[in-house]
């Protein structure tokens, strides 16, 4: 079987959940391959949580919030502004792409803008191919 | 009442371990009342065949501080636990990985590459490093291996108790040894220091809320005595690190480096640590984010100073 890159994909319920609800209704196709996870707001997705997809076998994760202004708890989506940079630094000296990475803003009405940062993504993802962690696992203290 | 059999062993450290334990002074002589040591490399000529030769259980305590990074380690600590009753993890080191942990940054072929060929200081024009055995005319000489990860004691052995810290407050080391010659350990899997909650609650500093333009090295500044480090833009991991220690570097005027583990519920010290960094900086615009980031000069070994082994991730991947 062929790979498929394997997405984890935030979405802000106020927002971007809707938008990719407005993309499936109004039958935009995008890829299959991001797997949603509902989340009140962007930032309420810890680094912890990013760090956890990647370690349990995700090749990229995806964090959509609400555009910087519009958070419904007025400023959530501005520390995940400032978050996700920094995880995304901090990931490259555990060896994860920057790419693997991306955070954008998708509002309830924008279902096409949703398809293509899903398309995107997934393309990028399939261009760096699959991640996988390297926990040092198996025998002890082999790579 | 027969007295405790009490070891003591060092792995992956860098013998503060030993010297906390030094530390609780006079009152050493109350833990000879209880306790005889039988094996402490560091004090006593005990040899690794003395403690091979004794029977299995016969330990009572065994504190082991140290990460695991050579097979001598990983070996000494698994016949340790076998002859130990109770398996203490003592100091970051043992807890998490400790220093040593942030190895797992890199492989074993890098670090040899380091140490032992790029470095300013060494002169190796043949190129040597450290190999496991080699035959020379009196027979074969041998060194343990070079693991490419460093472990933590628990993910090596099964541990009853961890004690925390880098090393261990005197008064946290005392807690411990005290609940042992009283026979009144806590339950298996405590985290054996003064229950508080973070560093924050142990930091006697004013604290007011945080936006912060500018971060700074412990060097690039001289910080104001008595107001919060993190809000002088220092990294200080307080806000990510249980409390019990006191809060002996903030009284020092130095930022909490995060020795004495998570806060009670986090898993990953480091991501903990890092959104709350993040979450602080005095900008909504992408750009001066970025530049207030550049400042934070390495990121993974600021946040998992201590924890890297014991994070999610555990090691980067290296190609």
């Amino acid at each position: 079987m062929s790979w498929e890159p394997r997405i984890v994909g935030f979405l802000c319920s106020w927002c971007s959940y809707r938008g990719a609800d407005l993309a499936g209704t109004s039958r935009i196709p995008s890829a299959p391959n991001v797997k949603v996870i509902k989340v009140p707001c962007s930032t309420r997705v810890e680094p912890a949580f990013v760090i956890k997809a990647f370690q349990s076998g995700a090749d990229g994760v995806l964090i959509l919030g609400c555009h910087p202004g519009d958070c419904h708890y007025i400023e959530g989506n501005y520390k995940t502004m400032r978050r996700v940079p920094l995880l995304k630094k901090m990931l490259k000296q555990f060896g994860i792409e920057e790419e693997r990475v991306r955070l954008d803003w998708v509002s309830a009405s924008e279902g096409e803008k949703y398809a293509s940062v899903v398309n995107e993504m997934t393309e990028k993802v399939r261009e760096l191919g699959p991640f996988k962690a390297n926990n040092g696992e198996g025998q002890h203290g082999k790579n | 009442m027969a007295k405790i059999k009490l070891a003591l062993y060092w792995a992956s450290s860098c013998g503060g371990c030993e010297i906390a334990q030094l530390q609780i002074g006079e009152k050493l002589l109350k833990l000879i009342d209880a306790a005889d040591i039988v094996f402490w490399p560091v004090a006593i000529d005990v040899k690794y065949k003395d403690v091979e030769a004794m029977p299995e259980k016969s330990i009572d305590v065994c504190l082991f501080n140290g990460a695991i990074r050579t097979s001598e380690q990983e070996h000494m600590a698994k016949m340790l636990r076998d002859k130990s009753k109770t398996m203490i993890s003592y100091g970051a080191c043992a807890n998490y990985g400790g220093i040593p942990g942030l190895g797992n940054l890199y492989n074993r072929e890098m670090i040899f590459n380091r140490a032992y060929l790029e470095t300013q200081s060494t002169d190796n024009e043949k190129g040597v490093t450290p190999q496991t055995s080699i035959d020379v005319p009196e027979g074969k000489l041998s060194l343990p291996e070079f693991f490419d990860t460093v472990r933590s004691l628990p993910q090596t052995v099964d541990v009853d108790y961890i004690i925390p810290g880098c090393p261990p407050e005197e008064k946290t080391t005392w807690l411990a040894l005290e609940a042992l010659i009283q026979n009144k350990l806590p339950p298996k899997g405590s985290i054996i220091s003064h229950n508080v909650k973070a560093v924050c609650d142990d930091c006697p500093r004013t604290k007011n809320e945080k936006k912060v333009k500018k971060f700074y090295r412990p060097f690039e500044i001289e910080p104001d005595q008595e107001v919060c480090l993190l809000e002088q833009g220092i990294l200080c991991a307080g806000v990510a690190t249980a409390g019990g220690c006191g809060a002996m570097c903030l009284k020092a005027n130095m930022p909490c480096t995060g020795c004495y583990g998570p806060v009670k519920g986090v898993t990953d010290q480091g991501a903990h640590f890092l959104s709350a960094v993040a979450s602080i900086i005095d900008s909504t615009d992408p750009e001066e984010i970025a530049s207030i980031i550049d400042d934070i000069a390495d990121p993974a070994g600021t946040f998992y100073r201590y924890s890297l082994p014991d994070s999610l991730l555990r090691r980067a991947k290296v190609s």
